[in-house]
């Protein structure tokens, strides 16, 4: 029963720098890095001393409120420093990598011959389950209750994103192990949104659903096509899985070994030569930014795209979760009369003397400068443009400021991650940070519901 | 750049004293801030609320300058009735635009001047950024109110209805009512005498009349604007092209209909006023008006009765006399007190237009309702809001109950 998603509202945002579709591989990072702060509302529980060896796909940490869930080594090495900030939270844990990878094996699984149960354990085992996430509240997904669906999106419309047709391309095997032993944890249906125009590696495989996806960014938000497929209800519980996590959750099924490579893409405005590099959960940045070089100094790279990712140094680490590294220039200088001389190099929905509405192919030079200063929302009717999903993106946002639960969850709070107030908080005239209130009222909720 | 580092240096000076606020409004008018993204999306787009407000203000200058030009011709043509003869070659004379400046300037300053004074000390006080609202209701308030309004009530209005209208509430995108209507709407129920009747619409007008009353012979000027003749049954002098060139006497900026479209072109066009706000108050007007002259077709009212004049004007002549245009255009679409979702702007636009008309022919005692439409709706916006956003919570309720049923 596959079903094409259309979507009209929205913007795709077109940046200059995007990666070239060659693949390089970076240089061995001498120091890996798990931060915590990448798994959302997880409190780690340390298993590895500092000075304790570790092999690729050993436990670390888990999780202290649920025990199960266990966070791997991406690499063999000496566990060497944990940093701690206020109130001894975990920072940074840096794993000096050995030369060569030494794997713990887990053994191989045949995803059609085993159980349901099997393959959960052993996701859990491996550490792979924290790949799963579930939405209502954008968490890394409860072990206890099964899923209604798994949602996977394989097109990527955010700025400058990783192709996957591109970075998954002969990988079908592992993705197609992936998705079997994923079938067997949900009674509903896996969906697969792949684009429209394009040669996914997921065209093919069995054992999911496929959709044809289409229309601007952010079509290819897994939260838009969950919405459009079949929203999430009171109660009810999706998963959602990144495509590149299924590679490393097919690898490990198939050989035993969790092998925490990363295709990234290398992109942006102030990368020397934009492309895809192969590396690795949590490698040195520095690896792959100097090897395609810099334009300037004064830059801000990004772990992930640039609506949603995470600011890092250039000299640290690759996110959990990223398959992206942006590189684009800071902002922070002022503009003469910037706020009401004629704009062309910006981008813009309105036609407010800017003039990006002419030229909707050209690909723009955008900076983190925020283009003005923070105020209480004035103007309405803009994030609706560039909302698809069907629901109120101004009146969610002000139940959240308020604390309102039960607006929140009549609202439809339970459909929502963050990323999908990306673009709304791209575009707001306000300036207010919408991911962080989506984020704050998720939480919220977790606490209080769920 | 001397003066950019100049001022960054004394932006850091200021940080975190009562000062800031004051200082940064004045600083970010020159220069873009140096600010950029932490969390979140790490570009954002070139919009702020300044360039918002900005293009709403650039709409406002055609009113604004037919207006001034206006303000001289009325004084001139109510003392010379022949200048009315030929509108068009005595109305851009430089003698026009020198009493305009005289007369309209005055009021724009003493707005701004005034209002912008409340909102620097709130933001000091307070300890906030200035915010931009106030950039558009100081362009709005002097071009609604009559041209011979004393500056003393214009500033005391202005203090009203910048603190009770909006500082309350918490400042710009927090107030119910929009800020430059509550300001006419004070002026109106302080000063009742000098906001209506057939004076204050023409300058020199009232003056005038003192100086009859004082016992000079000299004519009177009659500064009567059209609602007001219809209102009370007397002929209209001006023909349907003065009303949508703007040759008429009335508030200050709201008589010229062709410049007002071209502010609603603007405003559409750049995507800052809501298309819908416009057009379903204007198609409420109609609604009202083809209700009204259906009445009188069907002969239930005699033309004996007082509402008679102005319930047999034309429907589609609404549009072009009074301010329900410059309202439609420039207040109704003020996004903080409207409706905020689109199908609720299409409701609260539509009843807009219905009352502006429904009190523009039932109230004898002032004969235009457009300002007190807005605010009444400005009310009920929230709740128009509210019964839109059921419709989508009932929606995802039904879908639940489908799933468990």
């Amino acid at each position: 029963m596959s079903k094409d998603i259309k979507i009209k509202k929205g913007l795709t945002i077109n940046l200059k720098g995007e990666a070239e579709k060659t693949l390089s591989s970076a240089p061995r990072s001498r120091t890996f890095v798990l931060r915590p702060s990448d798994f959302h509302l997880i409190t780690p529980k340390l298993v590895v001393r500092e000075g304790g060896k570790v092999q690729a796909g050993e436990t670390i940490f888990y999780s202290k409120s649920n025990e199960l869930i266990k966070f791997a080594s991406p690499v063999s090495g000496t566990l060497t420093k944990i940093e701690r900030g206020a109130k001894r939270v975990i920072k940074e844990i840096t794993i000096e990598a050995d030369p060569q990878d030494s794997y713990k094996d887990f053994g191989v699984l045949s995803p059609e011959a085993s159980s349901a149960e099997e393959i959960k354990t052993r996701l859990l085992q491996s550490g792979c389950w924290p790949f799963i996430l579930q939405r209502p509240y954008a968490v890394i997904a409860g072990t206890e209750q099964e899923p209604r669906d798994i949602f996977i999106s394989a097109h990527s419309t955010a700025p400058l994103a990783n192709d996957y047709d591109f970075s998954l391309h002969g990988k079908e095997k592992e993705l197609q192990a992936a998705l079997t032993a994923l079938s067997k944890l949900t009674t509903g249906q896996v969906h697969v949104g792949v684009g429209k125009s394009g040669s996914s590696p997921f065209k093919g495989l069995k054992d999911i659903t496929l959709h044809n996806v289409s229309g601007p960014h952010p079509s290819g938000n897994v939260g838009t096509q969950i919405n459009k497929l079949s929203p999430v209800n009171k109660g009810e519980i999706v998963w959602t899985i990144a495509p590149q996590d299924l590679v490393i959750i097919g690898e490990l099924l198939l050989t035993g070994k969790f092998n925490a490579e990363r295709i990234i893409a290398l992109a942006g405005s102030e990368v020397k030569t934009p492309k895809y590099y192969r590396t690795r959960i949590g490698a040195e940045a520095s690896t792959f930014l100097y090897d395609s070089g810099l334009k300037e100094e004064n830059v801000r790279v990004v772990s992930g795209d640039v609506l949603t990712g995470k600011q890092i140094s250039p000299k640290g680490h690759l996110g959990y979760y990223s398959n992206t590294v942006s590189v684009i220039p800071e902002g922070d200088d002022y503009e003469f009369f910037g706020w009401n001389k004629p704009v062309f190099n910006k981008i813009s929905t309105s036609r407010a003397l800017t003039f990006s509405w002419l030229t909707p192919n050209k690909k723009f030079d955008l900076d983190t400068n925020t283009n003005g200063e923070h105020r209480a929302f004035v103007v309405t009717g803009i994030y609706e443009e560039v909302f698809p999903l069907d629901m109120y993106p101004l009146q969610m946002l002000k139940a959240c400021m308020v604390q309102d639960l039960d607006e929140m969850e009549a609202l439809g709070m339970y459909e929502v991650a963050p990323e999908d107030f990306a673009l709304t908080e791209f575009v707001c005239v306000s300036k207010q940070p919408h991911q962080q209130i989506i984020r704050n009222g998720l939480d919220l909720m977790y606490k209080e519901i769920g | 750049m001397g003066l950019k580092l100049k001022l960054h240096t004394l932006k850091e000076k200021y940080k975190g004293t009562k000062m800031a606020p004051a200082f940064n409004a004045l600083h970010t008018f020159l220069y873009l801030p140096n600010e950029t993204t932490h969390g979140g999306t790490h570009i954002k787009a070139a919009d702020d609320l300044k360039r918002t407000m900005n293009t709403v203000i650039l709409a406002l200058v055609p009113c604004l300058l037919f207006g001034i030009f206006n303000a001289g011709y009325q004084h001139y043509a109510a003392l010379d009735e022949t200048l009315r003869l030929a509108p068009l070659a005595n109305f851009l004379t430089m003698d026009n635009f020198i009493m305009g400046c005289w007369t309209v300037l005055p009021l724009v300053l003493v707005s701004y001047g005034v209002g912008l004074g409340i909102e620097f000390l709130f933001a000091i006080i307070k300890g906030h950024e200035v915010e931009e609202g106030y950039l558009v209701t100081g362009m709005l308030v002097p071009l609604i109110v009559p041209i011979d309004i004393p500056l003393w009530m214009l500033a005391v209005a202005v203090i009203f209805g910048v603190i009770i209208g909006k500082e309350v509430f918490g400042g710009t995108g927090m107030n119910i009512l929009n800020p430059a209507l509550t300001i006419r709407a004070f002026l109106f129920f302080a000063y009742p005498t000098w906001m209506s009747g057939d004076k204050v619409w023409v300058h020199g007008a009232v003056e005038r009349q003192k100086e009859i009353m004082a016992g000079a012979n000299i004519d009177a000027i009659s500064g009567e604007t059209i609602l007001g003749s219809y209102a009370q049954n007397h002929n209209v002098v001006y023909d349907y092209w003065d009303m949508f060139w703007g040759f008429i006497p009335g508030s200050v900026g709201e008589t010229s209909k062709l410049l007002i479209l071209v502010g609603a072109f603007i405003l559409i066009f750049t995507k800052i006023g809501s298309w819908r706000i416009i057009f379903s108050t204007l198609i409420g007007a109609l609604t009202m008006g083809l209700i009204f002259n259906g009445i009188v077709d069907a002969g239930w009212i005699g033309e004996s009765s007082k509402f008679y004049g102005l319930m047999n004007v034309p429907f589609w002549q609404h549009l072009i006399i009074g301010s329900i245009l410059f309202g439609a255009v420039y207040m109704a679409t003020d996004p903080v007190s409207a409706s905020q979702t689109n199908k609720g702007k299409w409701i609260y636009g539509f009843l807009i237009g219905l009352i502006s008309i429904l009190i523009r022919v039932f109230n004898p005692a002032y004969p235009e309702g457009v300002f007190l439409a807005i605010l009444l709706m400005n009310v009920f916006a929230p709740t128009i809001d509210h019964y839109v956003i059921q419709g989508n919570i009932k929606k995802r309720a039904k879908r639940l109950k489908v799933k468990t049923a």
